[in-house]
């Protein structure tokens, strides 16, 4: 993923985070594995693997960033993740011909709800964290009563997407690749990333030229549903059949707006990019693996792991001047 | 997150409305509540009501501290769980050291809350970041701790205090120690919103940090004070969790996004600046007895949560409304 960030961002924002971030991960990765002896981590597979680590919360990261960029945050992603696996393997049921017709459904319900959060939020303009909190909560629900009607499993083939691969890189890791590239070309090399900016930077003074600010709002809640989504349909792939709770499980709203905050995207919005989450995602792919290799136990590694985010964002918060809340 | 709408009215009348809005829908879903199970009326079940309701008061109280003065306290729960476990690993079947565990659990809670302000107010990470990392990082040193399962009994000294009623009580029939402690911490948290300097601090450091700062407040010690104040609730109201329900290693589970949906549905402001305690004991009370009549419609458990976020949706929604009306 490293490679991808230097070539793709030239002139980048938050590179330097970026950069930096992801040295330390790599240079702890590769520390580690020594370390313990467990040098096959380094090979092509471990390298694989800790990439494949990266792809769940990644994906759903990358839709963060837009929300952050723009001033705003979605909490709404783990229910979302969780009921896109579930209504995927529902609709499958194993059965290949299903397969379109369950993306496309599910595509379309984060579609949905991407579009009630940007209303609540750009047109209602209820606080976006009580909106998607709302949101969020309303999906989880909904999906835990009728979960006990929505039993079934993804078609084999589909799994093709976590399992398969060419030329030994998984499909799912291109996938992240191809979702990352575009989405930093949208940010930064589009109108419409232009726009996310502005509106994120200074609401009212993009208003005042000439952009529809709502507009731009709402397109930004709507991209990180998408990808939720695309992070939901992964995940489906993976387990074979989805729960109402892998979304709350893997806490992919907390963890996502801590990558995303680790990488130097800052919550006020306006400031940060799709380099910087990447490398926040790295980071925690390669503390997990790490943590791994060293085998410390489950609870001590949230202990660490807690840590880390903090002292991650302390890192270059500390320089802010004025106050943060 | 995006800047404040643009509703604060120059004319300065929110604290009234506020508790307007928490004790109209609290009316409103007790007098449903009432309707559908009529002895909800009599004091002994409504007694019976607020102790059942009053770790979640407490928690909306210590969390609006931190709401008016800007932030949010995500640690709550894991705090409340931690307390909850450290007693009874502390305790361990001996009663006669259940005060000075007690005592220990504050030390423990305050020193969460310490350091959730240190790292706000100086290292300047948002507390939305830095009571994330504080709710990973004492959940996973409860778990480690306790083995990640529950184990030990706490002796009924302890239980007590969520558990004990008096009965035959004048006026009210019953009494629960909880309804006592509840009362206490909400007039100790009323205290220290409108009997000392503090309030008008946390209001003003909300509102605008850099205009507090110039006017002289101490914003970094209000900010960590009104984390200490959060981190205290979160273990008081842990220790009576502990006293009604046991130990469990998911004692304080999603308490924390509660406490805050509580003090938005009393008409707190997110982001801080406007809000008062009785938006947090009146939006608590509503939440719980939403989740009480949703328990006695007999709605599915899971069907809950969906109801709680449109509320919030709902209850958000309205006073922005009614503050757009007003200007």
């Amino acid at each position: 993923m490293t490679t991808d960030i230097a070539k793709n961002k030239p002139a980048a924002r938050g590179l330097p985070v970026a950069v930096l971030l992801a040295g330390l991960s790599i240079g702890f990765f590769v520390a580690v594995a020594l370390a313990t002896g467990e040098v096959a981590q380094l090979g092509g597979q471990g390298i694989v693997g800790l990439l494949q680590r990266m792809v769940a919360l990644g994906l759903v990261a990358l839709g963060q960033t837009f929300v952050i960029l723009v001033g705003s945050i979605d909490l709404s992603v783990a229910a979302l993740i969780s009921a896109v696996a579930v209504l995927a393997s529902h609709v499958m049921q194993g059965d290949p011909a299903m397969i379109l017709p369950a993306i496309l459904l599910c595509l379309g319900l984060c579609l949905a709800v991407g579009l009630v959060n940007g209303v609540l939020v750009a047109y209602g303009g209820i606080n976006p964290l009580i909106a998607t909190l709302g949101t969020g909560l309303i999906v989880q629900g909904v999906l835990a009563a009728s979960f006990g009607a929505l039993q079934g499993a993804v078609a084999r083939e589909f799994q093709v997407l976590a399992y398969g691969g060419v030329l030994g890189v998984p499909y799912s890791i291109l996938l992240f690749a191809v979702l990352s590239l575009a989405a930093a070309f949208v940010l930064d090399r589009t109108l419409f990333g232009a726009r996310v900016y502005a509106v994120g930077g200074n609401p009212e003074g993009a208003r005042l030229a000439g952009i529809r600010t709502e507009r731009v709002t709402l397109s930004a809640h709507v991209v990180a549903s998408l990808f939720a989504g695309a992070s939901g349909l992964y995940l489906a792939a993976r387990l074979q059949s989805g729960t109402p709770w892998i979304g709350r499980d893997g806490i992919y709203d907390l963890e996502s707006i801590a990558v995303t905050v680790i990488g130097g995207t800052i919550l006020a919005g306006g400031k940060g990019g799709v380099a910087g989450t990447l490398a926040g995602v790295l980071l925690f792919a390669s503390l997990d693996a790490a943590f791994n290799m060293l085998g410390i136990d489950a609870f001590l590694k949230q202990v660490l792991r807690g840590a880390i985010v903090v002292a991650a964002v302390a890192i270059h918060a500390v320089r802010t001047k004025g106050h943060v809340a | 997150m995006s800047p404040l709408p643009q509703t604060s009215s120059p004319l300065r009348r929110p604290a009234r409305l506020a508790v307007n809005a928490g004790l109209v829908i609290f009316l409103a879903l007790y007098a449903a509540i009432a309707f559908l199970q009529p002895n909800y009326l009599e004091p002994g079940l409504f007694m019976n009501f607020l102790r059942r309701a009053a770790p979640l008061v407490i928690l909306a109280c210590g969390q609006l501290y931190v709401i008016l003065t800007g932030g949010f306290d995500l640690s709550m729960g894991a705090v409340a769980t931690l307390a909850v476990l450290a007693a009874s690993i502390l305790i361990n079947g001996d009663p006669e050291t259940t005060w000075a565990v007690i005592g220990t659990l504050y030390v423990m809670g305050i020193a969460v809350g310490l350091m959730n302000g240190l790292v706000v107010a100086f290292l300047k990470v948002p507390s939305i970041i830095a009571t994330l990392g504080a709710m990973l990082t004492v959940n996973g040193l409860a778990l480690a701790w306790s083995g990640g399962a529950a184990r030990g009994d706490l002796p009924d000294n302890f239980r007590n205090l969520g558990w004990l009623v008096w009965r035959d009580v004048p006026f009210v029939g019953t009494l629960p120690l909880a309804a006592i402690v509840l009362a206490g911490f909400v007039a100790l948290a009323w205290w220290g919103l409108n009997g000392t300097v503090y309030g008008k601090r946390a209001l003003a450091v909300g509102d605008n940090p850099r205009a507090a700062e110039l006017a002289g407040t101490p914003v970094a010690a209000t900010r960590i004070l009104a984390f200490v104040v959060s981190a205290v609730s979160a273990v008081t109201a842990g220790i009576l969790i502990g006293g009604f329900s046991g130990v469990s290693v998911n004692a304080g589970e999603g308490l924390e996004l509660q406490a805050i949906a509580a003090c938005v549905i009393g008409g707190a402001q997110l982001l801080g600046g406007r809000g008062s305690i009785w938006s947090a004991v009146f939006g608590a009370l509503s939440l719980f007895a939403l989740f009480t009549l949703l328990n006695l419609i007999g709605l599915p458990q899971a069907l809950r949560d969906s109801i709680q976020g449109v509320i919030l949706i709902a209850a958000v929604g309205a006073s922005l409304w009614r503050t757009r009306r007003r200007t």
